[in-house]
């Protein structure tokens, strides 16, 4: 455990809030343990950085175990980093070696605005969730949990698109900067279930609807989202989705 | 003065109080009465979303407030077991009354009989409303929910979601927000961060809050406030918490009149990956599920650090098995915990730590066939390799205890209110269903009882029963508040020191861990309220931060929230110090039975304390609410 550490060079994306443009700052972190989460690294740095009296590097988290979502970077080129199914926070320092130099940029995408360093405006994503990315249930109106059997098939294909996360990774990937993997997953996670069946003409089409209106590109099936997702929602998800916006638009 | 609060539980039998009280209390009618009324609701998580949520659909003008870039990150996402129910649908004899009497004997008979009933009353209808919203659950086969057991029961009660329940049920209140905020009943204030409660004529009326990215602090006006921003587990630095989980919200409420309850009773959560070095961040968690049929043993040998794969079945201890046969891996989780330490006390620990143990599953794996084992925890073990480097499939998992969930919180009566009149405190952040231990799945349960079915009512409740003067935030209250805020910003701005937040927060961690962690005795309490009391003053005269307030800067927020921390943990001390017995999560070294278990006193200790702030480093007064049991018998907690 006690090993000397690594020698890390980074180059990480610097922008001031309101700024047009920023600028990559290299930065060199010594004593890297190889156990240390990527985040923890930068943590290091910024403790540094605060030390000498400088501004630390922003950069949004919270959980540090990959469920929130709240974490994402382009590392090394990569939306999460070049390891496979994990979000930047559950990057672990031993995938480098003494004396890389990692590159550090946010999220780019016109959809999400930079707001500083490596902090970006995901609201976008909560724009379309509100049109019609749920069940109209109040309170007080549901039935029993069991009166209506939900095949274990169905249940957990309804499961698998509902583990996004929401981080964006998917839209800062894909060469046309689009958002359809994030709304495909929840569109085909209530398509799986009863409890989403009324509303599915109306919410394929006002999610597609909004997901253009905020300026989000088209798929072109590059696959480039599914190839960063950290929770590896497939591109399925996005053919169904076509099928259920085709079905909504000839219904009406 | 001390004096004794009134909890104000309805009368008549257990089983009625809530539906009789609801038929007593009066209404707001629907429409421009409802419209009419602006509620405040701090926090995201399932009681907070759940309740801005749900008083959006009943007409209310509510604006939600979270610290995160949008309501589906609030750290209710992160629970990961499951959520439970007395439904029965496993036909092994649960009931409310069972549910109603695991969680009691679970607290180790310090929390509010009415109140946990009623919990256990709502929590069927928390599970019928996610499937309808469409919470994708386990299921069977046939098609019905499926469930799994937790610790300190023994019934299957259990609804899950994978291992990412939290995330599934805060995905479900979150969309209903999302049809709130379409319809325009929820106005959302993300990246948005309460600094300070606003009371006018004694009643809360308003926030001051802060503006994350630009720093613009502003007021806030309502006709009542609902807190529900989670617990205090940071304190301790490493917990399993979200690095921005704080007690900010709470503690200010607190300086301004609400009462502090039972702050010693923490939970040390006995499954987390092992802490590795003194750079890390956070420490994470292994679902409780895992004990469903993962095996703990440490071994037999003080001292053997030798690879699991090299220690024979019979140079094994487990202990959990040996020491507590009738619910065995399954014993709740402070006992758990307690009992890792005292394994790893005497020197008997996993090969990787001195503070570590085996949790196994290679006789599940045998039993089960390696695709089952996945299915359960597939999720979980991808995590820990991540983390540690091993295989759990091959190499038994290792595990260690940690600061996981607060009981403690502010004080509220049967209708979640504070205090302070208009002050409603839901979720984790209050202290009223939990006692002095929480049973594993039974936290997503309280948020969305709280936030679907409690607040919604009891706030009518007062929004029709309380004359409200028209308030505006030109009121000099507000003014006054928001003077504070920034005061205190300013100061934090200049002390211009050298150490950084982290540095002293992780000092203050190592405090509380030592001192007022899994064991306490009077004297390393004594310890650390001096302790802590020097950092406070480090604090302020040697803190280090760059960048202004008026930008996106979390070493300013998080100093912010380290200021209260160190006020806090002075607190939690003073509790655990007052209450000379053991209970629980609260463990005191002189109060024990002959085999190393918690030793109550219920002649002296049956109360809740409930501390009054008398301000900056003044001590503060405790004030008392009596239990009573009157429809369970209390016992000496046993799991043998």
């Amino acid at each position: 455990m006690a090993n000397k550490g690594m020698t890390i060079h980074l180059k990480i994306w610097r922008q001031a809030r309101g700024a047009k443009d920023g600028a990559f700052v290299d930065y060199t972190v010594q004593d890297v343990q190889p156990e240390m989460s990527f985040l923890e690294m930068l943590d290091i740095l910024n403790e540094q950085l605060v030390k000498k009296g400088e501004e630390a590097v922003e950069f949004d988290n919270d959980c540090r175990e990959g469920i929130c979502g709240t974490c994402g970077m382009v590392v090394s080129g990569v939306a999460h980093g070049t390891h496979a199914a994990c979000t930047t926070c559950e990057i672990r320092m031993r995938s480098y070696n003494d004396g890389d130099t990692i590159t550090v940029e946010p999220f780019r995408a016109s959809s999400f605005p930079i707001i500083k360093d490596l902090v970006v405006d995901r609201a976008a994503f909560d724009r379309i969730q509100s049109k019609g990315g749920f069940v109209s249930m109040n309170v007080g109106s549901a039935p029993d949990g069991n009166a209506v059997p939900v095949p274990k098939e169905h249940a957990d294909k309804a499961m698998d698109a509902a583990s996004c996360i929401g981080c964006g990774a998917c839209v800062a990937a894909c060469p046309n900067g689009s958002a359809s993997l994030f709304v495909s997953a929840k569109i085909s996670q209530f398509s799986w279930l009863p409890q989403g069946d009324p509303e599915r003409t109306r919410r394929a089409l006002m999610m597609v609807e909004q997901m253009d209106a905020e300026g989000f590109g088209d798929c072109s099936n590059h696959g480039e989202c599914e190839a960063v997702c950290p929770k590896e929602i497939s591109i399925e998800n996005i053919a169904r989705m076509r099928t259920e916006f085709i079905k909504a638009a000839f219904k009406g | 003065m001390s004096h004794n609060l009134d909890a104000k539980i309805p009368g008549g039998p257990l089983a009625d109080k809530w539906d009789q009280h609801m038929i007593d209390n009066p209404l707001v009618a629907p429409g421009g009465n409802r419209r009419k009324h602006k509620i405040i609701v701090v926090g995201t998580g399932l009681a907070g979303g759940g309740a801005a949520a749900t008083l959006g659909e009943l007409g209310y003008n509510v604006m939600n407030f979270c610290i995160q870039d949008s309501p589906r990150r609030a750290h209710s996402v992160a629970a990961q077991g499951g959520i439970n129910a007395s439904k029965n649908y496993q036909n092994d004899g649960d009931s409310v009354y069972r549910l109603f009497y695991d969680t009691i004997k679970g607290g180790d008979y310090r929390s509010r009989e009415a109140n946990v009933y009623r919990l256990a009353q709502l929590s069927m209808g928390i599970i019928d409303q996610s499937v309808a919203m469409g919470v994708p659950f386990a299921r069977e086969y046939g098609g019905t929910l499926s469930n799994r057991s937790f610790g300190g029961v023994q019934v299957s009660r259990t609804f899950y979601a994978r291992g990412q329940t939290g995330q599934q049920l805060l995905l479900g209140v979150y969309s209903a927000l999302s049809r709130q905020g379409d319809a325009g009943t929820v106005k959302m204030f993300p990246r948005h961060e309460m600094l300070d409660l606003v009371v006018v004529d004694g009643k809360a009326r308003g926030i001051i809050a802060r503006n994350l990215i630009t720093g613009e602090i502003k007021r806030y006006e309502a006709d009542a406030v609902v807190l529900a921003t989670g617990g205090y587990s940071p304190v301790f630095y490493l917990s399993t918490n979200a690095v921005n989980s704080n007690a900010t919200a709470a503690w200010r409420a607190h300086r301004r009149g609400a009462y502090f309850s039972n702050p010693c009773y923490t939970q040390i959560h006995p499954t987390a990956v092992p802490q590795m070095g003194d750079y890390q961040s956070k420490l994470t968690l292994m679902s409780e599920s895992l004990r469903n049929d993962g095996r703990v043993w440490v071994p037999k040998k003080s001292g053997d650090k030798r690879h699991p794969s090299e220690i024979p079945e019979n140079e094994r201890d487990y202990y959990l098995e040996r020491r507590y046969p009738a619910f065995g891996n399954l014993v709740p989780r402070d006992i758990a915990a307690r009992a890792a330490k005292v394994e790893c006390d005497a020197g008997k620990s996993a090969y990787y730590s001195d503070q570590s143990v085996y949790l196994d599953f290679g006789e599940a794996i045998g039993r089960l066939g390696r695709d089952v084992v996945a299915d359960r925890y597939g999720n979980l073990f991808d995590m820990y390799k991540e983390i540690i480097g091993d295989n759990p499939y091959e190499v038994p998992m290792m595990i260690y205890p940690a600061p996981h969930y607060t009981m403690g919180g502010l004080w509220v009566d049967y209708n979640l209110e504070s205090t302070i009149p208009g002050l409603f405190v839901a979720g984790e952040a209050n202290f009223s269903d939990h006692g002095a231990n929480r049973l594993g799945a039974s936290a997503l349960m309280q948020g969305l009882a709280d936030g679907y079915f409690v607040v919604p009512r009891v706030v009518a409740s007062y929004l029709a029963g309380t004359k409200l003067d028209a308030v505006n935030t030109d009121h000099d209250a507000f003014k006054a508040t928001e003077d504070d805020v920034n005061k205190h910003f300013q100061r934090l701005l200049n002390i211009k020191g050298s150490r950084t937040v982290r540095d002293i927060h992780w000092d203050l961690g190592r405090v509380m861990w030592d001192k007022v962690g899994m064991a306490r005795n009077g004297e390393g309490l004594k310890e650390a309220i001096a302790g802590i009391g020097k950092l406070r003053e480090e604090f302020w005269q040697n803190l280090a931060l760059t960048g202004t307030d008026k930008d996106l800067n979390k070493q300013l927020e998080q100093a912010n929230r380290l200021a209260d921390y160190l006020e806090l943990g002075e607190l939690m001390a003073r509790d655990a110090l007052m209450r000379e017995e053991s209970c629980g999560g609260h463990f005191r070294e002189e109060h024990m039975t002959e085999e190393g278990e918690a030793k109550r006193d219920d002649q002296k200790f049956m109360f809740v304390s409930a501390w009054e702030y008398k301000g900056e480093n003044q001590e503060p007064t405790m004030h008392k609410e009596g239990l009573s049991y009157e429809n369970i018998e209390v016992k000496t907690r046993s799991y043998k």
